[in-house]
Parts: structure tokens; C-alpha cells; sequence
């Protein structure tokens, strides 16, 4: 198995140079905010091992809402960020674009603080990367790879299966025989591939049990501690959550048609969303803590296929920006913007609400996890207010959904299982 | 409830008043359409004894709402997809599937600078329609420019393609029975809050719904204006109003039944099951899962035509996963089924039940109803008839309303995701059987097949479907409570 792996680049721009930068993003896309994998600038198709990628300016806009709590302002300057998830491990993936697109690069990050013509770009890149406080993968070791291959073999099996009434007895076993015999041929001939799964890393094996082992001692250690402060904690929290002002205005016309000019050109779409984090070490601690255990649970919990109940997001990642002042959340999700949102208030707004509720403005929680997001009427606009537009967007495998690549995996397995029962073969046969 | 300030096509269908006329208006001359529409006679929800020949409904545009000389201000409080209208924004269009022949340039109406002001549905007994459209348009005529008038044809509850219609509706809660608060509901209710349907009331979540607020101190004609139950010190706008969807759906009847027919090889018993499959329910609107009872009901038993759901065929063997019905009205609740309890409750809340996993792709149904007011247009087709070599027919088809005090989340959710969209349940590459655009993905998979699931096997598939009904005009507008009409009428206007 190849695990996933990924990379977030923030540099802050040079002065007077985000037009020229924007106007050459622009030139990267085929359609609004959608990468053309050919691009002169950085083709990303040309990277096998990439599944998402994106480049996105962020700007300080909605630190003024400090202001509102009585909080000087602090002047950010506009970042760029570039992010992608990758097969592998993304340093080798940098290398490899370094290596082949450098001169697109380098024209892109020249746009950058301290990146000249002459730069060593790699290590530019790698001193600009940030660390992610959380990540999610939907589904662990599913490779672009595989996912091509199988869409491939899907799209063979469902063209060639005879739809027609199987009689009994043994009918769809012996169908399904014959399928696996088509499909010998197809990858005999080369028109299929089904290339088995690379072993999986010795390292990752064993970064995976000390962190699995790791976190739950370190919660060990720190429990006497939490035990004797939870009353305290609990007290400062609904104090908090009492007090902390709601900010949740509806996004201007205009930002919100940007948004939308980008989104609904793909079965997935993009989200990228920034915010302050509210003042005071309580919040920073609490939201820095919690992140612990959102990363703890994605990466031994939650890695087959669905994040609590959502099961459409491909890829998210939470990352601290400025001394942990403010969140960058993105994410690559199924469907419309309006389900993924019902879908968070509908089916995992607790968990929303215990990260997105130190932010400021955030819609009111009680205990950490009750309302917040639950109010629709707070929570919309506030989420659609902190979203950014994402300009330049990259998916390696189009129209496919996470169900798409869910039934393609499953068709994969079923074909390859040695010995089948007949209710087995049934039920194998109805994915196709 | 205020029953006289609602206008009363929330409350009836008005089904007594076979005949039905949908007029579109633009302001030619603004004093004198506002001095109209301030005195314009607007029949209320109060059942009125005997019932009147004659009833009229009035809605109004963001356009609309400007041209009348409404403030900025408060026309921008209105939800920002009734601010920006169906027909004007290229984003909306791709994301509800108005996209090919369904695209807002077509349209008869709706597009560009064809954005009807002003709505009037004006409903009347048989034989009492036409003095009543000569009437009303003379008196408005100094005032508005009728850019249209949209007859209908009485088909007698079956729309053209042959199907009983209007079977399903959710049930809006007048009484107010639910107590309005969040909380989660396990199962199918069509009991929907009554402000899922009107604003100035609590929906499914216990919240209220975007409308503009007036602050009565600074403006004394808003002080005539309900209060606003969530904010009892401003004047509600909204309050007992709703937002209107209309949508011009022009419906091939030959294309339809002849598709179905090649697809049954002439046989006429099997084109009828696949014309049902498509649709979810045969043409006299008889579901094809029938609730709690596996063998089909004794033929003289009297059936509840909407008491079912689909828990006892997830995988759609029954009824197809992607029929039109099932589609538009999945009938499930906010957890996937399973056992009692709370550790059951739990697993299933975390994601760690891997059925209840397979059962939830589709999100919950009541967050997403649509009180339907449509009424059907053009001549009708009989079955003979579109069988036969297609001639030039005239149009038919389907004047589609639907109320809603949330557009986004109930309109354009059931268009985008569950009507236009590729990926319903556990389906992939088809549309709505009935609705779909068919227009090929852009990696050029086309897109007009109809899964039916089938017991022993792989699916069947129906391919080559070609697209049954076109979009040929429509917008949003605001329903608004007779109180905030006779507001937006004759508070002073701003430029």
C-alpha cells in the first residue's frame, strides 16, 4: 500500500506583484478556478501521483473582525498558498516538479518574497512549507493509480456485462467467470492494467504506531492534570461560549457570485476557508489540542472511506498560519456547495463546531459542540464570508465521486476474490 | 395564524378552479402600478363561505421589487438567490442543470431583459376565467405591461405525460404542532414546519428563514407590518409571505412514450412497467412499494397512495433508486435506519455502521420538500397519439410552482442535486428520468441511461434516453403576506 501524503507551501507576496501574479494563474486555468492538467506553467497531469492540488491567495481581510472584539489589527501580508495530496511522499513530488516544471515555477513563486531568478527553488519551497495541524484522507493507500485503473476496468466490465435475467443456480457464478476471463484478455492485451499494490513503507508503519502509541501517553501523562483543571476548563469555557460575540453577516453579492463562478464545474469542488482564531491563550490551547485529536482520529480512525458520517470529502487539512493566529481549512468534496453545507449541519456539525468554534465569530456553541453550526441562519453566511476563492484547482481523476471510486474498488476486489458464493456473485454483479 | 394576511395558494390549490391563467407583468408606468397593486383585490387563506368563482395571487421579482421603487436596502435582505434571480446568473444555470436546450437564453421568459416585475395566478371556475383576465388586465394596464399571459389546460390531475400528479405534498403545519426547536428526527415525517414553507416562522431547525426586518421607529408604514417573532422590536416584511419558483416545462409526450416503447419492443404491458419504473409510480399514481406490505393489496382495498417509504427496498429493486418520484422525495430521515438504543445510535452518529453508511447518501428529506402549485399547459396528448409518428405538435406541458421559504435549500437543492444531478443514492451517470438534461459530461460520458435494479443480477439499463422536458422560461419571486404587498405598494418609493 502507498500511503497519501501532501504539502502546503505559504509565501507572502512581493510588493505590487499580485495582479501580474493573478493575471498568470489565470492563464493556468481551462475554465474558471479549473486547472488545465496541460498547463504551460505547471502541468499538473503530468505528475502521476497527484491527486489534488491548488493555488490560492489569501489576503487579511477578516482580521479586521478583531476590531469588533476589541482587538488591535494586525496587517498580514496577501500569502500564497500551494497545497496538493500526493501518492507517496510530497518532498520526492516537489522534487519531481522542481525538476520538470521548475521554470513554470520559479515563474510563479518569483511573484513571492526572497524568491529570485537565481534561487534554489526546491529549498526555497521546503523552507516555505508549513506544518499541517490536521489532515484527512478518505480513503488510505488508494492511489491515483488505482483509481485510474479501476475506473478503466469499471467502465470495461459495465459495457460488456449482459443485462439480462439470470436464471438460477450457479447463473451469475458462471457469469462472473466468464467476466474474469474477458478481463485476463483485456490486460493480456494491454487494454487494462491492474497493477498490484506497491508493499507499504517500513517507515510509515512505524511513524503510524508511535504516533498511535505516542498521543494516547502523552494524554496519559497530562490526565491527572486535566482532571484537577476540568472544572476550571469548564468554567472558562461557558464563560466563553456566554460571552464571544457572533459575527456572521452575509457575504457581499459580489464575493459570493466569485465563489460561485468557480464551483459545479467538476463533480467535486473546492473549498478553501481562512479565519482568525479568537484571542487568549484558552481558545488557542483548546483549538490547538483539539486539532491533536481531529489528526489522531483521521489518521487511525477514520481512514477507510468516511470522516464521521460525511462521506464525501476526498482530502481535508487544517493548517495554523501566523504564530497560530489564524486557520486555513480546505477540502475537496462531492456534490454542490449547498449539500457539503447541509451535509456539515445535518451530519457532523458537533465536530465542526469543536474546531470552527475558536474561531472568531463563530455562530454560539454550548459545551463545545451543541448549536454552532446547527444554525443554519449563522452558519451559512459565516462559512461562505470566510471562504476564498480558490484560483487555480487541480483533480487528477474527473468525474469520478468518492461512490464512483467506493464501487470500483469493490468491483476490483470481487473480480480478484478467489472463491465467490453465488448470493456473493448476485450482489457483485449489481455493482456493475 | 393570521390566516387573512396569507395569500391563499399557500393554504389551497385552488383545485375547485379549473381554470387558471398565469400573467406576467413589467412596470411601464411605476405610480400607477404601485396605486394598483395597493388596492388590488388579493384572496386570502380564510375559507370563505360559499367559496368565490374567482381568486387572485400576486408575486413580485427582485426586479420586480425595484422597478416599484422599493429601497436597495431592503430588497438586499431578501435571500440572495431571490436577489439574483433564476435566469440571470451563468453559475446557477450549470449548477441546476439549465444547460443545452435548458439554457436561460432559449428561454420564451425569464432570461436577459425578460424578467417578469410582477406574477398575477389568477384561478377561476369553469367559464369565469376569461372576464376575469379581461378585467384584471384592463384595470392594471395604465400601470404594467403584460409581457405574457401563460394559459393552462384543466387535464384533470394527470399531467401530459399521463400520470396521476400532485399525489405527494408535504403537510405544512398550520397548527404548529411541532415544537420548534432543533432536533434530530429518525424518521420520514411529512409534517413539515410551517416555516419551511412561510417566513416569519421557525423551520426544521427552530430558526427563521432570511426577510427584511424594518425597524417601525424610523418608518411608520412598516409599523402596520407584523412583528418579527425572533426579533419582536422589528417590523417583519416576510412574515406570512413565501418565495415562488416558476419554471415554463415544455414535455415531449411522443418522446416519452416512443423511447418506452423501443425500449418494450411494441409490448404493451412491459412499456407501462418501464413507463412506471421511470416515474416510481403507474400512471394512476399507485406507488411501486407499498408500505409494510410485501403481496400486492386486494384490488377493492383503499389505498393511501403516500403511506410508504423506501426502507424495505434500499436497493431498489422495486422501485428504481433514480424514478422520478423516489428522487424528488427520498422519504427518509436524518439517521439511517437501525436497531434501538444508544450505543446502535451512537455507531450510527460516528459512521461506524457499515449499512447505515450505504443508506446514507442521500441527505434527509424534510430539510428539502417543495409545496407544489403547478398547473398544466397545452393540449393534450393521448397515448394512441404519441405512439404515432410525432407530427408537429403543439406544446404541452407543465406550468411548475413551488413555494418555499428557503430557495436554496429547497428548490435548488432537489433541482441541483437530486433532479440535475449525476450521483443520486448509490446511481453514477444518469439524471432524472423524467427531468435530466442528458447533456454528456465534460469527459464526455454521455448521460441518458435509467438503471432498474434487478434481484438476480446486474442492472438492466435503459440507454439512448433522449430528454423529455425543456425549460422554457422562469424566475423567482416573492409570495408576500397581503399586509407586506399593500407595504410594498405605497410605502415611499427610492430610487
Amino acid at each position: 500500500m502507498t500511503p497519501q501524503s501532501n504539502f502546503t507551501i505559504v509565501a507572502p507576496l512581493a510588493a505590487g506583484r499580485e495582479p501580474a501574479l493573478r493575471a498568470l494563474l489565470e492563464t493556468m486555468n481551462a475554465q474558471p478556478g479549473l486547472a488545465d492538467p496541460h498547463n504551460a506553467v505547471l502541468p499538473f497531469g503530468a505528475f502521476e501521483n497527484l491527486h489534488y492540488a491548488r493555488l490560492v491567495l489569501l489576503d487579511d481581510a477578516l482580521q479586521a473582525d478583531l476590531e469588533l472584539l476589541g482587538q488591535p489589527r494586525p496587517r498580514l501580508p496577501t500569502v500564497l498558498a500551494f497545497m496538493g495530496d500526493c501518492d507517496g511522499l510530497a518532498h520526492e513530488l516537489l522534487a519531481a516538479m522542481v525538476s520538470r516544471a521548475g521554470e513554470g515555477l520559479r515563474r510563479v513563486f518569483t511573484h513571492c518574497e526572497g524568491c529570485a531568478p537565481d534561487t534554489d527553488l526546491l529549498a526555497w519551497l521546503l523552507a516555505h512549507e508549513r506544518p499541517i495541524a490536521a489532515t484527512y484522507v478518505n480513503w488510505v493507500g488508494r492511489t491515483v493509480q488505482q483509481i485510474v485503473e479501476e475506473s478503466a476496468l469499471q467502465r470495461a466490465l459495465s459495457a460488456h456485462v449482459p443485462r439480462r435475467p439470470l436464471t438460477p443456480d450457479g447463473a451469475a457464478l458462471r457469469l462472473r467467470d466468464e467476466l474474469r476471463t474477458f478481463i485476463d484478455r483485456e490486460v493480456a492485451a494491454g487494454r487494462l492494467d491492474l497493477t498490484r499494490p506497491a508493499p507499504t513503507p517500513l517507515g510509515w508503519w512505524l511513524a503510524k504506531l508511535v504516533h498511535l502509541l505516542g498521543v494516547p501517553l502523552v494524554g496519559l501523562i497530562l490526565l491527572p492534570l486535566l482532571v484537577v483543571l476540568s472544572p476550571l476548563i469548564v468554567l472558562q469555557l461557558r464563560a466563553l461560549e456566554k460571552g464571544d460575540p457572533e459575527i456572521c453577516p452575509r457575504p457581499q453579492a459580489a464575493a459570493l457570485s466569485e465563489l460561485q463562478a468557480l464551483e459545479d464545474r467538476d463533480v467535486s469542488n473546492q473549498y478553501t476557508a481562512i479565519g482568525p482564531v479568537k484571542p487568549g491563550l484558552f481558545r488557542r490551547t483548546l483549538v490547538s489540542v483539539l486539532l491533536v485529536l481531529i489528526d489522531y482520529a483521521c489518521r487511525h480512525v477514520f481512514t477507510r472511506g468516511h470522516l464521521a458520517r460525511v462521506q464525501t470529502i476526498h482530502f481535508a487539512r487544517w493548517v495554523f498560519l501566523d504564530d497560530k493566529s489564524r486557520v486555513l481549512f480546505t477540502s475537496n468534496y462531492d456534490g454542490s456547495h449547498q449539500g457539503y453545507m447541509d451535509d456539515f449541519i445535518n451530519k457532523v456539525a458537533w465536530g465542526l463546531n469543536l474546531v470552527f468554534s475558536n474561531g472568531v465569530g463563530w455562530p454560539r456553541t454550548r459545551w463545545l459542540i451543541f448549536g454552532g453550526a446547527r444554525i443554519e441562519q449563522r452558519f451559512k453566511p459565516y462559512q461562505r464570508r470566510h471562504q476564498v476563492p480558490t484560483q487555480v484547482w487541480y483533480k487528477a481523476y474527473p468525474g469520478l465521486t468518492l461512490g464512483d471510486l467506493w464501487r470500483n474498488q469493490r468491483i476490483r476486489d470481487g473480480l480478484l476474490q478467489p472463491r465467490m458464493s453465488d448470493e456473493q456473485a448476485v450482489a457483485w454483479l449489481g455493482l456493475l | 395564524m393570521d390566516l387573512a394576511d396569507i395569500q391563499g395558494i399557500v393554504r389551497f390549490g385552488y383545485k375547485r378552479h379549473r381554470e387558471a391563467a398565469f400573467v406576467l407583468l413589467r412596470v411601464r408606468e411605476r405610480i400607477a402600478a404601485r396605486a394598483w397593486l395597493a388596492s388590488v383585490p388579493v384572496s386570502s387563506a380564510v375559507t370563505l363561505e360559499p367559496p368565490p368563482d374567482t381568486a387572485m395571487q400576486v408575486a413580485l421579482s427582485s426586479p420586480g421589487l425595484a422597478a416599484l421603487g422599493v429601497a436597495r436596502e431592503i430588497v438586499q435582505a431578501f435571500s440572495s438567490e431571490f436577489v439574483s434571480g433564476l435566469g440571470n446568473d451563468p453559475s446557477r444555470a450549470r449548477r441546476l442543470g439549465d444547460v443545452g436546450a435548458n439554457a436561460p437564453q432559449h428561454w420564451q421568459w425569464g432570461s436577459g431583459e425578460r424578467v417578469p416585475h410582477v406574477l398575477l395566478m389568477l384561478y377561476a371556475v369553469p367559464g369565469r376565467l376569461d372576464a376575469l383576465q379581461r378585467e384584471v388586465l384592463a384595470a392594471c394596464a395604465t400601470g404594467f405591461e403584460a409581457m405574457a399571459v401563460l394559459p393552462s389546460t384543466d387535464m384533470h390531475g394527470i399531467e401530459p405525460f399521463g400520470f396521476v400528479d400532485g399525489i405527494s405534498q408535504p403537510q405544512v403545519d398550520w397548527q404548529r404542532q411541532r415544537p420548534a426547536r432543533d432536533a434530530e428526527q429518525p424518521r420520514y415525517i411529512n409534517l413539515g414546519c410551517l416555516g419551511e414553507t412561510l417566513l416569519g416562522y421557525p423551520n426544521e431547525y427552530g430558526g427563521y428563514t432570511d426577510r427584511p426586518l424594518l425597524d417601525p421607529q424610523r418608518d411608520a408604514q412598516a409599523a402596520l407590518l407584523p412583528r418579527a417573532e425572533d426579533v419582536p422590536d422589528q417590523a417583519d416584511l416576510g412574515r406570512n409571505g413565501s418565495y415562488l419558483v416558476m419554471r415554463q416545462l415544455r414535455q415531449d409526450v411522443h418522446a416519452y412514450w416512443q423511447a418506452l416503447d423501443r425500449h418494450a419492443g411494441g409490448d404493451p404491458a412491459l412499456r407501462e412497467q418501464l413507463a412506471a419504473a421511470l416515474v416510481g409510480r403507474t400512471r394512476k399514481g399507485e406507488p411501486l412499494v407499498h408500505h409494510g406490505a410485501a403481496a400486492p393489496l386486494a384490488a377493492s382495498a383503499v389505498v393511501d397512495l403516500n403511506d410508504f417509504d423506501y426502507s424495505a427496498d434500499p436497493r431498489g429493486q422495486r422501485c428504481p433508486l433514480g424514478a422520478h418520484v423516489r428522487r424528488a422525495n427520498p422519504r427518509n430521515g436524518d439517521l439511517p435506519p437501525g436497531e434501538p438504543g444508544l450505543w446502535s445510535w451512537l455507531k450510527r452518529t460516528l459512521g461506524f455502521d457499515a449499512d447505515a453508511l450505504a443508506h446514507d447518501r442521500v441527505a434527509s428529506t424534510r430539510f428539502h420538500r417543495l409545496l407544489r402549485r403547478g398547473r398544466e399547459y397545452g393540449t393534450p396528448v393521448l397515448l394512441s397519439q404519441a405512439l404515432a409518428a410525432a407530427p408537429a405538435a403543439p406544446e404541452v406541458g407543465l406550468h411548475f410552482i413551488c413555494l418555499g421559504a428557503n430557495i436554496a435549500r429547497q428548490f435548488e437543492f432537489v433541482q441541483a442535486a437530486w433532479m440535475a444531478g449525476l450521483h443520486f443514492d448509490r446511481l453514477s451517470g444518469e439524471n432524472d428520468p423524467l427531468l435530466g438534461a442528458r447533456e454528456p459530461t465534460p469527459e464526455g460520458r454521455p448521460t441518458d441511461e435509467f438503471s432498474i435494479p434487478q434481484a438476480g443480477g446486474p442492472d438492466r439499463c435503459l440507454a439512448g434516453l433522449p430528454q423529455f422536458v425543456t425549460v422554457t422560461g422562469g424566475a423567482y419571486f416573492f409570495l408576500p403576506g397581503i399586509r407586506a404587498l399593500r407595504y410594498l405598494a405605497t410605502a415611499p418609493p427610492k430610487d
